[in-house]
C-alpha cells in the first residue's frame, strides 16, 4: 500500500513540476529550468513525450518475451501476460504519437512530416493494430495464442530497422537523425541537474504505472478465462 | 528433403498451370493498379522518386493478391493434413516459398516491362544496381509473405488480414527498396547504395532464418 501512494505523490509531483516550474535564461534557484535554444517553452513535453515512447517499446518487447515463453512452455498465462502488455502498449502508443505531433507542431511547424521517428511509431501502431487484429479473428484459444505469438515475434524483428537504421540513414528533424549536428538526444547536453532529475523521475513514475497496470491487467485477464471456463463446463 | 521440397514445387506449378488461377488474378490485377495509376495522372509529368513510389505500390498490393494462395489452397481442399503426413514443416515451407519466389519474379519483371514502357520516368541508369535492388526485394517479399500466408491460412483464410499483417512486416524492405530503386535512376553506384543494399541483405536474411524457426509452431496443430 505504500508504495502506491508514493508513486501517487510522485506522479503529482512531476506532472506539476513538469508543467509549473519555470523556464529561465540563466537559472539560479533550485525549481527553474534552462532555456533550451530550439526548443523554448516546448521542453516541457519531454517530461510525457519520452516516459510513453519509451513504455510503448517497453510493452512491446516484454508481449514479444512473452510470446517466446508461450511458444516453449505452451502455457496460456503467458499468453495473458503478452496481451495485456500489448493492450497497455497500444495506449502508451497512441499517448507517444499524439504528444509527438503536438510537439512537432511547435516545433517543426506541422503536426507530421513523416520524419524516420515519426515513420517508425507509425509502424509500431500497426504492427499494434494488425496484432488485435489478428488475434480477434480466431476462435480457438491455443490457436489464437501460437499465431499471435509468431507474429509478434515476426513484427519484433522489424523494430531494429525502424528504431536503429532507419533513422540513422535518412535525413529527419528527431534528435538522433543522420544530419542532426547535435550529435545525441536532447538529455545529453542542454538539460541541467534539476531538469535531468525530473525527467529521471518522471521515467522512473511512469515505468512503476505501467508495471502496476500490467499486474493487475494480466490477472483480470486469466481470471475471466478461468470464470468463462467454469461457466462453460 | 530437398528433392520433396521441390516434388512439393511441382505439384504446385502443375496445378497452377491447370487452373492459372493465381497467373489470372495477378496479371489482371497488374493491368488494373497500372492503368488506375496512369488515369490519375494523365498528362502531368511525375518525378522519378514518385514512380519508384508507384512502381513499389504496384508490386506490394500484386503480391497481397496472389501471395496467400500457397497455403489457402491447401486449407480450402483440406489437403494440409496430408502434407504434414508426408513431410517435415521445414520442407513444406521450402517448397512453397520456392512457388512464391518464382510467382514474384514473373510477375514484378512483367511490372517492371510495363512501366519502362508506360512511365517516362522510368529509366534505369545504373542497371546492375537496379538488378541487385530487384532480386533482394523480391527475395524478400516472397520470404515475408510466405511466413504470412501460413498464418493467415490457419487464422481461417481471412483474406482482408493479409495486407493488414504483411504491410508493418514488410514496411522497411518497401521503403529501402524504393531508396535504391530511386537510386538506380539517378545513377548512383553500389558504394553509394551500400548501406541500403546491406540493409535489404540483413532483412532477407532474418526473415528467412525467423520463418523458418517459426513455422514448425504455425504448421502443427
Amino acid at each position: 500500500m505504500a508504495w502506491k501512494i508514493f508513486l501517487f505523490l510522485l506522479l503529482a509531483f512531476v506532472s506539476v513540476a513538469g508543467i509549473a516550474f519555470p523556464i529561465v535564461p540563466v537559472p539560479t534557484k533550485w525549481y527553474e529550468f534552462p532555456f533550451i535554444p530550439g526548443l523554448k517553452e516546448n521542453a516541457k513535453i519531454i517530461f510525457f513525450h519520452v516516459p510513453t515512447a519509451w513504455l510503448s517499446v517497453v510493452a512491446f518487447f516484454m508481449s514479444t518475451i512473452y510470446s517466446f515463453k508461450y511458444l516453449r512452455k505452451k502455457n496460456l498465462d503467458d499468453d495473458a501476460k503478452s496481451y495485456a502488455a500489448a493492450q497497455l502498449g497500444i495506449i502508451f502508443c497512441i499517448l507517444a504519437t499524439i504528444t509527438g505531433a503536438v510537439w512537432a507542431k511547435f516545433a517543426w511547424g506541422s503536426f507530421w512530416s513523416w520524419d524516420p521517428r515519426q515513420t517508425s511509431i507509425f509502424a509500431l501502431l500497426l504492427i499494434y493494430g494488425a496484432w488485435f487484429a489478428l488475434r480477434s479473428s480466431i476462435e480457438s484459444e491455443e490457436k489464437r495464442a501460437t499465431l499471435s505469438s509468431v507474429y509478434a515475434i515476426i513484427a519484433f524483428l522489424t523494430v531494429p530497422f525502424f528504431v536503429f537504421i532507419m533513422p540513422r540513414i535518412m535525413k529527419g528533424l528527431h534528435p538522433g537523425s543522420a544530419d542532426d549536428t547535435n550529435s545525441g538526444p536532447v538529455i545529453d547536453f542542454k538539460m541541467n541537474a534539476n531538469m535531468e532529475l525530473i525527467f529521471f523521475l518522471s521515467l522512473i513514475g511512469f515505468t512503476i504505472l505501467y508495471f502496476w497496470m500490467w499486474n493487475i491487467g494480466y490477472k483480470s485477464i486469466i481470471y475471466r478465462d478461468k470464470i468463462n471456463k467454469q461457466y462453460r463446463g | 528433403m530437398n528433392a520433396k521440397a521441390y516434388a512439393l514445387y511441382l505439384k504446385d506449378f502443375r496445378s497452377e498451370i491447370r487452373t492459372r488461377y493465381a497467373v489470372n488474378s495477378l496479371a489482371m490485377f497488374v493491368i488494373v493498379a497500372t492503368s488506375v495509376i496512369l488515369f490519375s495522372i494523365g498528362n502531368e509529368t511525375i518525378t522519378q522518386s514518385l514512380t519508384a513510389g508507384l512502381f513499389w505500390v504496384v508490386i506490394f498490393f500484386s503480391a497481397m493478391s496472389g501471395l496467400s494462395r500457397a497455403f489457402v489452397s491447401e486449407e480450402e481442399r483440406g489437403t494440409s493434413l496430408t502434407l504434414q503426413l508426408i513431410a517435415a514443416p521445414s520442407t513444406i515451407f521450402s517448397g512453397k516459398l520456392l512457388f512464391n519466389i518464382v510467382l514474384v519474379f514473373c510477375m514484378n519483371i512483367v511490372i517492371t516491362l510495363l512501366y519502362s514502357a508506360l512511365f517516362d520516368g522510368f529509366v534505369i541508369k545504373n542497371l546492375a544496381l537496379f538488378i541487385a535492388a530487384f532480386f533482394f526485394g523480391n527475395a524478400g517479399l516472397a520470404i515475408a509473405s510466405t511466413i504470412i500466408a501460413a498464418i493467415i491460412s490457419k487464422a481461417g483464410a481471412k483474406g482482408t488480414l493479409y495486407p493488414v499483417l504483411s504491410f508493418p512486416i514488410l514496411l522497411p524492405l518497401i521503403l529501402t527498396s524504393v531508396q535504391l530503386t530511386l537510386m538506380s535512376f539517378e545513377g548512383a553506384s553500389f558504394i553509394e547504395a551500400k548501406f541500403e543494399l546491406a540493409i535489404i541483405i540483413c532483412y532477407d536474411v532474418i526473415m528467412l532464418t525467423a520463418s523458418y524457426l517459426l513455422f514448425d509452431f504455425v504448421w502443427k496443430d
